[in-house]
């Protein structure tokens, strides 16, 4: 039974994990614009070809 | 728009999709509408970017523009440089450009792959809401100017106002807000699992030991509750008390705090478990209304001033020739160079060229005014008629026009009146619980004994929390917020509710109010039946910049063209169309009898007066319903700054008893309502433009109309898409109606008081009844608040044709 009390603490320090995850997030900016990021994936990665080309010969 | 009915052989542009002409410029089997597309076409697909046309249909914005391009020399200026970048390190600049011309996900599409275009360029990211993008470019490779110029050249040129200079503040605010919220909900809910085996009387059973830890880890998770998430409510109830004044904060806090050192002692003295659960609960409950209530539009502003409209620099001229000058830096003496279709930044004389001034949106006059040399022009009019030079005379600041501002009306914050309605509530709500509570506590001391007496007190007071006063008026009014913003109708804040809900006059203004704030016009002829003529008299009106010229050929196809156009200030247009002779313009200028003088414009063809053209403001649709109907409830007023053309048809459409004045200043609108107001009435001023700020900012609502989201509006409170003009009637009584809800929850939540004061004052109080009456009452206000609203609004705004997509 002793048991609980460490499990309850270890419990509410995970939780405060995630509070402060929320803080972080949060402090990215990532929510100042919610529409933008909606259009945004659906676009296709059309440079890998012209990109890949280059780089290609760079390394070649 | 044109409208172009499409034939199967009309070819449409495949940049921007507009009609093509006859013989169009072709590139690779495509026809374009003009140079200018043709150019960015093949732009685009040199730098192998042509997925742009893929995402939408014809996503291209039409390059058919008359004007030179614009002109960003001012962004070599360093002063200026420095004023607009956001963040410089090494060699990167950041920058925050606002793209007015964004409008659809290609354009998304295109701006991010900016870099493609150029390599100087490192990324860009678009705000679509906002119309806004952020850049990194490096600067050695291209320059900040070069940077505009090229998003000029594929259609997105930035705009700068003077309002982008100086300091941007943040919007830190707000999400103080959030933190304060998500601490106080994630300490509510632990505690809350914390005190489970409590309620279910587990913690007897299980031994001391138990229930006491838990009691303990729940001292700890209200800490942060206490001085952190709650420190608005103390914040403001101090403030209230330095000006020895009780707000409604202060019955909150003070009903914090008596929770908080009741609980502190139950559990010290290991007596109870104290209240927390319900501390924690109420501090987030109030938290969230506090929130909700918050709702702010960021993709428009409601205190813009004259700045946002006028430009940063200026062209100003030198013995030897041309520079760029920071608008700030102007001084009386200097020479400007103002080109076609850019605003005039001070009060200057006209020296050289030919004016035409439009002041639609500083004094409200539909038709551009002709000006000649050494006449005075005011600052903020907008050159139509080509280039011209001019010598200022005073600086921008001290111009007529920004004079305005100064005036104290706008140093005034407005009155909120169900800020004040709750305050005024607290201030009899305070003393009458407290005497409750003294009382209660006196008597049960007077039958047992102390201890019962202080806990029947702090029940008392524990349980009286106008938390859900304080939870109806910001639910209510944010869920109105809410729904008037998705009809078009966007308010500063939520307390405009009230002010619109209690007004008894409502004052109009006309250009771009009532009319639509372009250069459309109704045009009706007079005269005998047209037919092949008409295209003829619109052909030579083609070749006038006039705005009588451009209402004329509006619509028109391409008809034959027009030689030896001549144009004589102030009298006319004439010239030679398919061998015939064209005359538009005054009675005399086209030929008519000397001896009778008529008004207005005729048009007369070899010789032969045809009939005259009868130019009227193009109104907005519903116009005359709108206002019959706010007749019959309001009083009504029309304060126009234009001359009074129109007076015959306003006052035929205008309740009888309506005051109606033309050629007002924006120093005489002011003074109306200031008159109004101390009369006694309650006012809401609707206008557009610069020359209604000021009657915008005395009134007690100000509402200002816009047809394009992002452009400039004045300072107001209420921004209403001029679409949805002919919903003002069911915006104010839905405003009406969600007072009434307020009052409605107010009394909701004050028979949970009533009940909750009764089981307190005779000792019935127990943290588990706590635990469950003060959430119950805040959720229960909340549903209610939101449903009724929601109710309310499906009532007022019946159609799901009324509402907007943005």
């Amino acid at each position: 039974m002793s048991a609980l009390f460490f499990l309850v603490f270890l419990g509410l320090v995970v939780a405060g994990g995630f509070l402060l995850a929320f803080f972080w997030a949060m402090k990215s900016g990532q929510y100042q614009d919610s529409y933008t990021p909606s259009v945004r994936i659906l676009f296709d990665d059309t440079s890998s070809t012209t990109d890949q080309d280059a780089h290609e010969t760079t390394t070649a | 728009m044109t409208t172009n009915i499409l034939t199967p052989t009309t070819v449409c542009c495949s940049h921007c999709g507009d009609v093509c002409p006859p013989d169009p410029p072709m590139e690779l089997e495509k026809a374009f509408c003009c140079e200018g597309c043709k150019t960015v076409y093949l732009l685009l697909s040199e730098h192998d970017l042509s997925q742009y046309y893929l995402l939408e249909e014809k996503p291209g914005i039409s390059q058919k523009r008359s004007t030179q391009r614009e002109n960003f020399a001012f962004l070599d200026l360093a002063d200026i440089r420095e004023q607009l970048i956001d963040f410089q390190d090494k060699n990167r600049i950041h920058i925050r450009l606002s793209l007015p011309q964004i409008h659809c996900t290609s354009c998304i599409w295109l701006l991010e792959n900016l870099q493609r275009l150029h390599a100087g360029v490192q990324s860009c990211r678009v705000d679509f809401l906002k119309r806004e993008a952020q850049i990194v470019i490096s600067e050695d490779t291209i320059s900040l100017r070069e940077l505009a110029e090229l998003l000029d050249r594929i259609g997105y040129p930035p705009i700068f106002r003077l309002d982008d200079l100086g300091e941007k503040q943040g919007k830190k605010g707000k999400q103080t807000l959030i933190y304060q919220l998500a601490v106080a909900g994630f300490c509510f809910g632990n505690i809350m699992l914390l005190s489970f085996p409590e309620y279910l009387g587990l913690t007897a059973e299980a031994g001391l030991s138990f229930g006491h830890f838990f009691s303990w880890l729940n001292l700890l998770l209200i800490l942060p509750v206490l001085l952190y998430s709650s420190s608005p409510f103390f914040r403001s109830a101090w403030l209230g008390l330095r000006e020895k004044h009780l707000n409604i904060d202060f019955p909150i806090s003070l009903g914090i705090v008596v929770l908080f050192a009741q609980s502190l002692a139950d559990i010290l003295l290991q007596s109870g478990p104290g209240y927390l659960d319900s501390l924690a609960g109420l501090v987030f409950f109030l938290l969230v209304g506090k929130w909700f209530q918050q709702k702010t539009y960021d993709q428009l502003a409601f205190d813009r001033d004259y700045s946002a409209y006028f430009p940063i620099a200026a062209t100003r001229l030198l013995e030897d020739g041309e520079e760029q000058v920071a608008v700030s830096k102007i001084t009386s003496g200097d020479r400007l160079f103002i080109h076609h279709q850019e605003v005039i930044p001070c009060d200057a004389i006209l020296r050289k060229g030919n004016a035409e001034i439009d002041y639609r949106f500083v004094s409200g006059e539909s038709e551009p005014t002709t000006k000649y040399p050494g006449d005075l022009l005011y600052a903020g009019g907008r050159q139509m008629g080509g280039a011209i030079e001019i010598e200022v005379r005073k600086a921008v600041s001290q111009s007529y026009l920004t004079q305005l501002w100064n005036h104290e009306s706008f140093q005034q914050e407005k009155g909120n009146a169900v800020q004040a309605l709750a305050d005024r509530l607290s201030q009899w709500f305070t003393p009458l619980i407290l005497g409750i509570a003294v009382v209660s506590g006196i008597v049960w001391w007077w039958f047992t004994d102390i201890s019962q007496a202080i806990r029947v007190m702090t029940a008392v007071l524990i349980v009286a929390c106008p938390c859900g006063i304080a939870l109806s008026a910001p639910v209510v009014l944010g869920s109105a917020t809410r729904i008037l913003g998705r009809m078009g109708c966007y308010l500063r804040d939520s307390g405009i509710l009230e002010n619109m809900a209690t007004l008894n006059q409502i004052v109009f203004d006309k250009t771009g109010t009532l009319t639509h704030l372009d250069h459309k016009s109704e045009v009706k002829w007079i005269g005998k039946f047209l037919t092949d003529d008409k295209s003829i008299i619109q052909a030579l009106a083609a070749q006038s910049l006039h705005p009588i010229s451009k209402a004329i050929r509006m619509g028109a196809p391409r008809g034959p063209e027009a030689r030896y156009v001549t144009e004589i200030k102030g009298m006319g247009l004439s010239g030679w169309v398919a061998d015939k002779h064209v005359r538009i313009g005054k009675w005399i200028f086209i030929g008519g009898d000397h001896a009778h003088q008529r008004p207005g414009t005729w048009v007369s063809i070899d010789g032969k007066i045809l009939g005259e053209i009868q130019i009227r403001d193009h109104y907005r649709p519903g116009m005359q319903e709108t206002i019959s109907l706010l007749g019959q409830q309001y009083e009504l007023a029309l304060l126009s700054g234009d001359q009074d053309r129109e007076r015959q048809y306003l006052t035929a459409v205008f309740p009888p008893d309506s005051s109606l004045c033309f050629s007002q200043s924006p120093a005489d609108k002011l003074q109306f309502i200031q008159e109004a107001q101390a009369r006694g009435k309650r006012l809401m001023m609707i206008g557009d433009g610069l020359n209604d700020a000021g009657a915008l900012s005395q009134s007690d609502v100000g509402m200002s109309i816009t047809d394009q989201s992002g452009s400039f509006s004045p300072a107001c409170d209420v921004i209403l898409d001029g679409k949805q003009f002919s919903q003002i009637p069911a915006i104010l009584r839905f405003s009406q109606g969600s007072i009434q809800l307020v009052r409605a929850a107010f009394l909701i939540s004050s028979l949970y008081n009533i009940v909750g004061i009764s089981i307190a004052i005779q000792g019935w109080l127990s943290p588990l009844l706590a635990a469950i009456l003060m959430p119950l009452s805040s959720i229960s206000v909340v549903i209610f608040s939101l449903s009724s609203s929601w109710l309310l609004g499906k009532k007022h705004f019946r159609s799901a044709n009324n509402q907007l997509q943005e």
